[in-house]
């Protein structure tokens, strides 16, 4: 990459102009021409996800399950041959970036995210018969901090925090009398000050009126675990945290 | 044009003032080159565009306080660190510009390290003098290194921290890829503080080959390990037909046989049992535990501390596993394997039950002929060519010393030693990676096996590899978090015998020697009672019934069992745990009762333990139904205390009790003594 940027360099200003209105066109009429060696023998209407979508998985690495969208014909049935690329923000890649369509009507490709840790809008688009069909798709990048969370949350809080149960872990929500909150909930836990979780998860559930089922960690976990746990919460949460803060209003 | 010429002389040199006023003013342009050239200079750009950024905030008077114009620079001496990353990079510790996404001026993520103290290459790599971006971020030349990518982050937490960080997952996996898939039996890896990367796999003896399987096994098996066993860290060489064949007639001609290494007795009557003995028998000795088998799913079940048994009939001779079964340390004393002491007809069964875990297909078209002298020959060089006995113990072959390049640097190794392949990037990184994908795609001559890994592996390994560099030698001991240690804690007497020949610490840790399968057992002694242990011995209970893993039952004799449970009683004592100060066993029923209230509400132990199963449902902590007669007072009441105290990492939160609380909880817990929760009145 570096290498041919290094060679643009010494090109003049006006090859530069030439090469930045190039640039400028091929962005606006990227959906519209075709990927080399790649020709679509058929084209869909619509495109769904089938898998991979909402993974949550570490910054710069490749998502655990691969994403497969499905392009669909009117009837809704698959299409196989049709052509789909995925796009998204600087720093994504992915592993292939276009594809046609398999004999099912799906398109797999692998993901990796970015440097930056956060929620990172992806897209599969398809030429579709008279115009493009987008579909988009949020994966979660967790940096250090929200990484770290989730590892304790893992051997802390999720046994009885995930409903969900596999063969290595069983859940134990079910056997709760009032049941606690998932960390993705949201709607529930963004309306939850830092300061609020901090002191249920160092103090317990009666801390702040809730249920004795929650016990203390205070003396088990220290303030950056506690933090790290809360950072994490707040990545996954859906739908997504907005942090509250100053507003910067223009002048 | 020399009339032009000399008319240009004329109208700028043509009288003296105005050859002054010219000269002048070109003296004055080349002064201004300077200040022009760092007003130009990519990192005056930048903190204009951050001052751009901030005027509008609303804390934009004690950001702009902050901002400090000029370059910016992070020396540490000690660490060899020259950082000028700070000179753009402007909003690195600025916490209100947490919402920035617009690099370079984003909100360093938070980190257990102070940027200032530590600075930015140490972890990120790249070129911290620079101050152009190009330079400092992708430059390439005389060796330098180009910025690390994200994915291999964890590598500089590495270089400092030899030990495994709860959040670095990947690094901790990479490290304990380099021990598990036998890197270091070929490549030596000597850590900063001096010690030695020890393997923790544990590659078969070759020394009886013969005893144990078929020369046509042994064929099939070289030719493509991952055929036999998908889950088996044995590489594949990519061997010829002709390598192969004289490889294994080697190995079977210079097979030893070993007394007791077959058993004849009872394998014809496998047919006459009942077909579900087979699997029960496999299910109650947890077998599982250690070994995967693989459904019909294609899913992998099971541990992977001992090989997966999804093809075991097609590869173990049925005289050589009864043998293993009754006694697999006549084989191999050093196996992790226990030594069940099955009776007679267990071993009929089981064998009986593996011997039909076999895949009619595999090495079904292998015939070898007999090897003639040159063959065997061949075959001995080929693998001495290949260091097979960097991993196995083979007759007649020495283990090779140095096979491979050290690796003890390896994340500083100098790109102009590396030769890269055409087509690729030219960072370490991509050379490793490449490297651990395709070995033989450097060249035909490289020995180096094929490895099958995921991406994520091999990106855990190059992690793993990377943090291995120069810096990390030289930086100040002070700052080095040394691992924990394997210690080669050895038990002694009859009973440590015994715990060898159980092999107790394939899943037991015992004063730092062992795996951390299954609870540690340093202290064992004084948790547990005597009775209790005995018939957990006899017949081990599940304790926790939401676990896969689980402890198998030996076939202990009274007198070993009684050995045993001495030993563990009187050895593994804590000197924390003083029974004079705890509460006593029995109790006052106002006391029970006050413990039972602080058990149900103050502190909600049910939602995670069973101490009544009718109202009961707590599936995390062991059941307490019985654990009155289970554990001692002293040992409740200490662990109620400080939990992590005891051991260390335990998920029970310390509740930070007072000492009334924690009698009444003892009281309370101490009273349960009887299966079903009865709790048994003083």
């Amino acid at each position: 990459m570096m290498r041919r940027f290094d060679q643009c360099r010494t090109f003049r200003s006006s090859a530069w102009v030439a090469l930045l209105a190039l640039a400028t066109l091929a962005g606006c009429k990227r959906n519209a021409i075709p990927v080399p060696g790649l020709k679509a023998t058929t084209a869909g209407t619509a495109i769904v996800e089938s898998s991979g979508g909402h993974q949550i998985g570490a910054t710069g690495t490749a998502l655990q399950d691969p994403l497969v969208v499905q392009v669909n014909d009117d009837q809704g049935t698959a299409v196989p041959g049709a052509l789909v690329e995925f796009h998204g923000p600087a720093g994504v890649s992915f592993d292939p970036a276009a594809m046609l369509t398999d004999s099912s009507g799906q398109a797999t490709t692998s993901v990796t995210l970015g440097a930056i840790a956060g929620r990172y809008q992806l897209s599969a688009v398809t030429p579709g018969k008279s115009r493009p069909v987008t579909l988009e798709i949020v994966e979660t990048a967790l940096g250090y901090q929200q990484r770290l969370g989730s590892i304790l949350a893992d051997k802390y809080c999720n046994r009885c925090h995930d409903p969900e149960s596999s063969p290595e872990r069983v859940s134990n929500y079910d056997n709760l009398e009032v049941k606690p909150h998932p960390f993705t909930e949201g709607n529930t836990l963004n309306k939850m000050s830092d300061a609020d979780l901090t002191s249920i998860i160092q103090h317990g559930g009666p801390a702040l009126n809730r249920s004795a089922l929650m016990p203390a960690y205070g003396n088990t976990l220290s303030v950056a675990d506690v933090r790290a746990l809360i950072a994490y919460t707040r990545a996954v949460a859906d739908p997504p945290y907005q942090p509250a803060g100053m507003v910067y209003a223009r002048k | 044009m020399r009339k032009y010429l000399s008319s240009a002389w004329q109208a700028l040199f043509g009288d003296p003032v105005r050859a002054f006023g010219v000269v002048s003013l070109g003296l004055l342009l080349a002064l201004a080159i300077a200040p022009a050239k760092e007003h130009f200079s990519q990192w005056h750009g930048y903190q204009r565009r951050y001052l751009t950024l901030i005027r509008d905030r609303g804390d934009a008077v004690s950001l702009r306080r902050r901002f400090q114009p000029g370059i910016h620079q992070i020396w540490l001496p000690e660490l060899g660190v020259v950082d000028r990353c700070t000179t753009c990079h402007l909003g690195l510790n600025e916490a209100s510009l947490a919402d920035v996404n617009q690099q370079p001026f984003r909100k360093h993520p938070a980190i257990p390290h102070s940027l200032d103290g530590f600075g930015c290459v140490i972890c990120h790599g790249g070129q911290g003098a620079a101050t152009t971006v190009a330079e400092a971020h992708h430059s390439e030349r005389d060796g330098e290194e180009p910025i690390l990518p994200a994915r291999y982050i964890e590598s500089g937490c590495g270089q400092c921290h030899q030990n495994a960080l709860p959040g670095t997952p990947q690094l901790n996996l990479g490290r304990r890829m380099l021990t598990r898939y036998g890197c270091v039996h070929c490549h030596a890896i000597t850590l900063p503080d001096g010690a030695k990367v020890a393997a923790t796999d544990h590659p078969p003896s070759l020394a009886h080959i013969a005893d144990k399987t078929t020369r046509e096994w042994i064929y099939t098996w070289l030719k493509d390990p991952q055929a036999y066993a998908a889950s088996t860290t044995m590489p594949d060489y990519k061997l010829s037909d002709t390598d192969a064949s004289d490889i294994s007639s080697y190995l079977v001609s210079t097979s030893t046989p070993q007394a007791g290494d077959t058993a004849t007795a009872g394998t014809k009557s496998a047919a006459q049992t009942d077909p579900a003995a087979g699997p029960s028998l496999y299910g109650e000795s947890f077998c599982s535990s250690c070994h995967a088998v693989q459904n019909a799913a294609g899913n992998l079940v099971g541990g992977d501390v001992g090989p997966e048994l999804t093809r075991i009939g097609n590869k173990v001779k049925p005289e050589w596993l009864a043998a293993w079964l009754q006694n697999p340390r006549i084989y191999d004393a050093t196996t992790p394997m226990p030594h069940y002491r099955f009776t007679a007809q267990q071993i009929t069964i089981l064998t009986g039950y593996l011997q039909g875990k076999s895949d009619s297909d595999y090495g079904a078209n292998v015939h070898l002929d007999a090897a003639n002298a040159n063959q065997i020959a061949h075959g001995r060089k080929r693998i001495v060519e290949l260091g097979c006995a960097a991993c196995h113990e083979i007759n007649g072959v020495q283990k090779p010393e140095n096979f491979a390049p050290e690796l003890s640097s390896i994340g500083s190794k100098p790109l102009a030693q590396i030769v890269f392949l055409p087509g690729m990037e030219h960072t370490l990184p991509s050379y490793i990676v490449a490297k651990i994908r395709q070995p033989r795609a450097f060249g035909a001559s490289v020995k180096m096996p094929q490895f099958t890994m995921t991406n994520s592996q091999t990106d855990a390994l190059t992690t793993a590899l990377l943090s291995l560099t120069s810096r990390s030698r030289s930086m100040p001991d002070n700052l080095r978090v040394a691992a924990i240690q394997e210690t080669n804690y050895q038990p002694a007497g009859h009973a440590g015998k015994l715990i060898n020949e159980l092999a107790c610490f394939s899943c037991h840790r015992i004063n730092g020697r062992g795996s951390e399968m299954a609870p540690d057992l340093t202290w064992e002694g004084s948790s547990v009672q005597r009775q209790w242990l005995t018939d957990f011995l006899h017949n081990p209970n599940t304790l926790r019934p939401s676990l896969i893993r689980r402890m198998p039952r030996f076939n202990l004799s009274e007198s070993d069992n009684k050995e045993l449970t001495d030993y563990i009683l009187a050895v593994y004592q804590s000197p924390a745990i003083d029974p004079e100060l705890a509460p006593t066993a029995t109790n006052s029923p106002e006391i029970v009762e006050h413990g039972r209230q602080l058990f149900y509400s103050k502190y909600a132990c049910q939602a995670c333990h069973i101490a009544d199963t009718k109202t009961d449902k707590g599936y995390i902590g062991p059941t307490l139904t019985q654990v009155g007669s289970r554990l001692t007072a002293a040992w409740v009441y200490a662990w109620l205390r400080n939990p992590q105290a005891l051991r260390p990492g335990t998920a029970e939160p310390n509740q930070n009790l007072s000492d009334d609380d924690a009698r009444a909880l003892t009281a309370f817990l101490m009273s349960l003594k009887g299966p079903g929760g009865r709790r048994v009145k003083p």
